[in-house]
């Protein structure tokens, strides 16, 4: 990207924030807390995400044969199968349709896959197509695109919408609740279904067995979209077939709880068309026998079976599209599909959708805002890493970028990712290069980097924002300090502390207090010489580098697993990656013996003590208040629980932030593109920390970012909790206690 | 088939965090029970013997115009689903799915005996029915709604109130 291209997506972004910002924000939060809701009460919860996913996959691995089932099972029902090959073989054949039916009027339920091959575009020239849900109705008629997969018009606030209905339809008392704009609109749109001769709808699910659809909705309209028609077209994606009815149930559970939070939509039509209601006629006043009724499904490939066949992009097939990864998304929070959306699909999974679909461009546009910080993968009902999805469509993207070279960063990081990486991406994704040779010419370095005019270089040749503080390099390296240095004899227990990148260079306090922590738990530590995780490279879809990063990792350690070390790791990112993706990079062997033996700090600790080591060694809380916000990645693993758990434990009063992430996620915050989305995100947490009752507390934080992103917003310092927890002197302890 | 006392108990409860009242009768008791929740002009399909009667008042095979000049829509319900307090509404050929639909408030009758603990078990009664002869249901739960104008409102394009008249033997 050149630095123009950066700016005007700046521009770009901090448009839509600023315009739609607040409704977003509103509408997705408020789904999202009602997910945490509903999912609490399901006891099966987990066991039904697994079964979800269970047919989803089987489903997708016989889907050429399923299809054909499900073809037999409409045609014996007296409907009509299909299968369109793009968006205009689809479109040709639903125009076909209309003409054959001479119909004036189309009237449509909500369907993203009518959006993808934009159906009422085609069908315009010949009738009049009225969109009849509600959210899409609005739009239009204010001719915008859907912000959001299920509630399509949530960048609207009611007020807006008032001024679209006053000023269209200019009604004998302007309308002003909501109440009353649901009301007119109901009537507006009930008249045009009464004459309508055409209905389209979607189908979230079909089942081949018996060639019933299901359809999820809440306002009514897909069903009077059906009854009110002779004529039904459904428009679906090939991967919506299922084999049975039976295997409906998990997806009927999940769908509305994982989207908008809602135990069940008021509405789930199962239909096995052509449906059994007699014809209306509203012209003539006739009712009709129900044999009148004509069906047509289209099932649609548009780039799907290629999807099928592609290792990577498989598991996009199993998407339900129920929004969770959207609503969960503390960027999406912030700047919602407009931003953060492709052609047709946003959030999330969008980038595997778009990339199957539309081509790596499409979804390079908006794949960055995707920071990996995994808090959709345990919302996703059908348990897709979405995550993972992104980083592949990343390096596919990087891959085939062919920018110009540039000299600065390529005489920084010699690496053998493709030449045409991104300038951007190429920094950070070595930045285990840019930190030693910080930590080696510290001061030098932070004077340097601190200028105006090296900041002005920075942001133009590789866009980092220079609103931004810089890390500050420590001279004397965390590796270098423990070398040599003489630590607990005859220990109870042994680990190797994994020296992070940013522990190592740049937040060396906060492993000399982990080692304090675990030595007066008679622990005996050990700071080996191994790389960097591999976090950075894989962040910028730098697979490869992160892979040799992964396995000279694993070559360091798995030696002392062997010889009965633990592995404790400071930082949670890296913690999650040898969790998470090391799975992904590694041989299995090692990537278990590692995951099995490798623990968070916390984690750790807590450990130690349940297991009867004694807490008197560490710092007591007395009480002492604190704002812990634990880090993204460490809540997907569930591990904060044992920050917070021994926190308590110590005496400290602790209350926790409950926002999904930092928004500083790594590099993130510093891109000059990003940086305003970042401040957003993280201004919904400092909002937290200083509410009434906690703007004094001392502020605490698990993750490297999340310290970066709370010094940079917060008047106040922050520290990891170990620094609270180590035995020190008191002149150690977060400053102004 | 019965259906035990607590999973009727659950799907009274289910009905009343679905804003969906209930009157539980015998049914003898039914035409009163719906006259009670009746306001006019009311339309509907006739039930089946097992459920009792319509009241009068309740004009059956309606045009399309008595459909949006409803008030009321009687019809009834093939299953209840305990969990989810919802009604599992057939589409026949005499229009229950228009009935149901159209007017303002839906009663639904439906027999205690096919109240079913949850969504697996519904799904299997209907599995069944459907790849015999295909047939639809709708599982509705509550009134229809919409959040799209800013805030929620009940009554986009189907019902604003729905009652449930529940009925043993
Ligand atoms: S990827 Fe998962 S969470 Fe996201 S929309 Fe699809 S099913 Fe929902």
């Amino acid at each position: 990207m050149t630095a123009s291209d950066r700016r005007s997506k700046a521009d770009r972004i901090r448009h839509v924030l600023e315009a739609e910002g607040d409704a977003v924000a509103a509408n997705t939060q408020g789904f999202n807390a009602g997910r945490y809701e509903s999912v609490a009460d399901l006891e099966a919860y987990e066991d039904l995400k697994s079964e979800a996913r269970a047919i989803k996959k089987d489903a997708i691995e016989r889907l050429p044969e399923l299809i054909d089932e499900l073809e037999a099972a409409v045609e014996a029902n007296g409907g009509t199968v299909y299968i369109a090959d793009d968006a205009a073989d689809a479109n040709a054949y639903v125009r076909e349709v209309v003409a054959d039916r001479d119909a004036d009027r189309v009237v449509k339920s909500k369907s993203m896959t009518s959006e993808e091959i934009e159906l009422n575009e085609a069908l315009a020239a010949d009738c009049d197509v009225v969109e009849t849900d509600l959210g899409e109705w609005v739009l239009q008629l204010a001719e915008e695109a859907p912000s959001h997969i299920v509630a399509p018009a949530i960048h609207k606030s009611r007020e807006a919408i008032a001024d679209l209905f006053n000023e269209r339809f200019d009604p004998d008392e302007e309308l002003e609740t909501a109440e009353e704009l649901t009301m007119f609109a109901r009537e507006k749109l009930g008249e045009q279904i009464a004459d309508a001769d055409v209905g389209v709808t979607g189908a979230n699910f079909l089942t081949a067995d018996s060639g019933t659809m299901a359809l999820v909705t809440s306002e009514g309209n897909a069903r009077k979209t059906v009854a009110a028609t002779d004529t039904h077209v459904a428009v679906a994606g090939v991967e919506k077939v299922i084999p049975s009815v039976e295997e409906l149930a998990p997806f009927v559970e999940l769908i509305g709880r994982s989207g908008t939070g809602q135990d069940i939509t008021s509405y789930v039509s199962l239909l096995t068309p052509p449906v059994d209601s007699p014809t209306l006629d509203f012209q003539s006043d006739e009712t009709g026998p129900a044999a009148d009724r004509d069906f047509h499904l289209v099932l649609i490939d548009n780039g799907r079976l290629a999807m099928r066949e592609d290792d990577q992009l498989r598991e996009t097939l199993y998407c339900i599209r129920c929004s969770a990864c959207s609503n969960s998304c503390a960027n999406f929070q912030q700047v919602g599909g407009h931003a953060f959306g492709g052609e047709t699909y946003s959030g999330g999974i969008a980038t595997g959708w778009e990339a199957g679909i539309e081509g790596l461009d499409t979804a390079a546009e908006f794949n960055d805002l995707c920071t990996g910080c995994t808090r959709c993968v345990n919302a996703c009902p059908v348990e897709i890493d979405i995550p993972w999805i992104n980083t592949v469509v990343r390096d596919r993207v990087n891959l085939g970028e062919d920018a110009e070279l540039d000299w600065l960063v390529d005489g920084l990081t010699p690496d053998e990712e493709p030449a045409g990486l991104d300038p951007q991406k190429r920094l950070f994704g070595n930045f285990a290069t840019l930190a030693k040779l910080g930590s080696a010419t510290a001061p030098l370095s932070n004077w340097l980097a601190d200028t105006g005019v090296s900041r002005r270089l920075m942001e133009r040749f590789v866009g980092i924002d220079r609103r931004r503080d810089l890390p500050a390099f420590a001279s004397e390296t965390f590796r270098q300090w423990a070398d040599g240095r003489p630590t607990v004899a005859d220990p109870e227990r042994e680990v190797v502390l994994f020296p992070d990148l940013y522990t190592n260079h740049v937040q060396v306090e906060r492993g000399k207090a982990a080692v304090r922590a675990l030595e007066a738990l008679d622990v005996a530590v050990r700071v080996p010489d191994v790389p960097a995780s591999g976090r950075a490279p894989l962040s910028q879809g730098m697979i490869e580098t992160a892979r040799r990063h992964a396995e000279a990792v694993a070559d360091g350690l798995l030696d002392h697993v062997e010889a009965g070390r633990d592995v404790v790791v400071i930082e949670p990112s890296d913690h999650a990656l040898f969790q998470r993706e090391y799975e992904r990079l590694l041989d299995a062997d090692r990537y278990r013996a590692l995951a099995d033996d490798s623990y968070e700090l916390f984690e750790y600790v807590y450990g130690l003590l349940a297991n009867g080591a004694s807490g008197d060694a560490l710092a007591s809380g007395d009480g002492r208040r604190l704002a812990y916000h634990s880090h993204c990645q460490q809540r997907t693993l569930g591990v904060e629980r044992y920050t917070e758990a021994v926190l308590d434990d110590l005496g400290f009063d602790v209350v926790t932030s409950d926002v999904e992430c930092c928004g500083m996620a790594g590099s993130f915050g510093y891109k000059q593109e990003y940086y305003d989305v970042s401040v957003a995100v993280g201004e919904e947490l400092t909002a937290q920390f200083t509410a009434d009752g906690v703007e004094d507390r001392a502020v605490v934080a698990s993750g490297t970012s999340c310290l970066d992103q709370l010094d940079d917003l917060l008047e106040r310092p922050s520290k990891h909790p170990i620094e609270l927890v180590a035995p020190t002197a008191r002149a150690e302890r977060v400053s102004g206690d | 088939m019965t259906t035990d006392h607590t999973t009727l108990d659950r799907f009274t409860e289910r009905l009343d965090d679905f804003d969906v009242s209930h009157t539980l009768t015998t049914p003898d008791g039914v035409p009163d029970a719906i006259e009670a929740v009746t306001d006019l002009p009311a339309v509907g399909v006739e039930l089946p013997d097992s459920l009792g009667r319509l009241p009068e008042s309740v004009e059956t095979d309606p045009s399309p115009s008595d459909l949006e000049a409803a008030v009321t829509g009687v019809t009834a319900a093939t299953l209840g689903i305990a969990d989810y307090g919802s009604l599992v509404l057939p589409s026949t050929p005499d229009g229950a799915e228009p009935a149901s639909l159209y007017p303002d408030r839906h009663v639904a009758v439906v027999a205690a005996a096919d109240v079913v603990p949850g969504m697996s078990e519904a799904l299997a009664r209907l599995g069944d029915r459907f790849r015999a002869d295909g047939g639809d249901a709708i599982v509705a739960t509550g009134p229809s709604a919409t959040a799209d104008m800013g805030a929620l409102v009940k009554g986009a394009h189907g019902p604003k109130a729905v009652h449930a008249v529940v009925v043993r033997p």
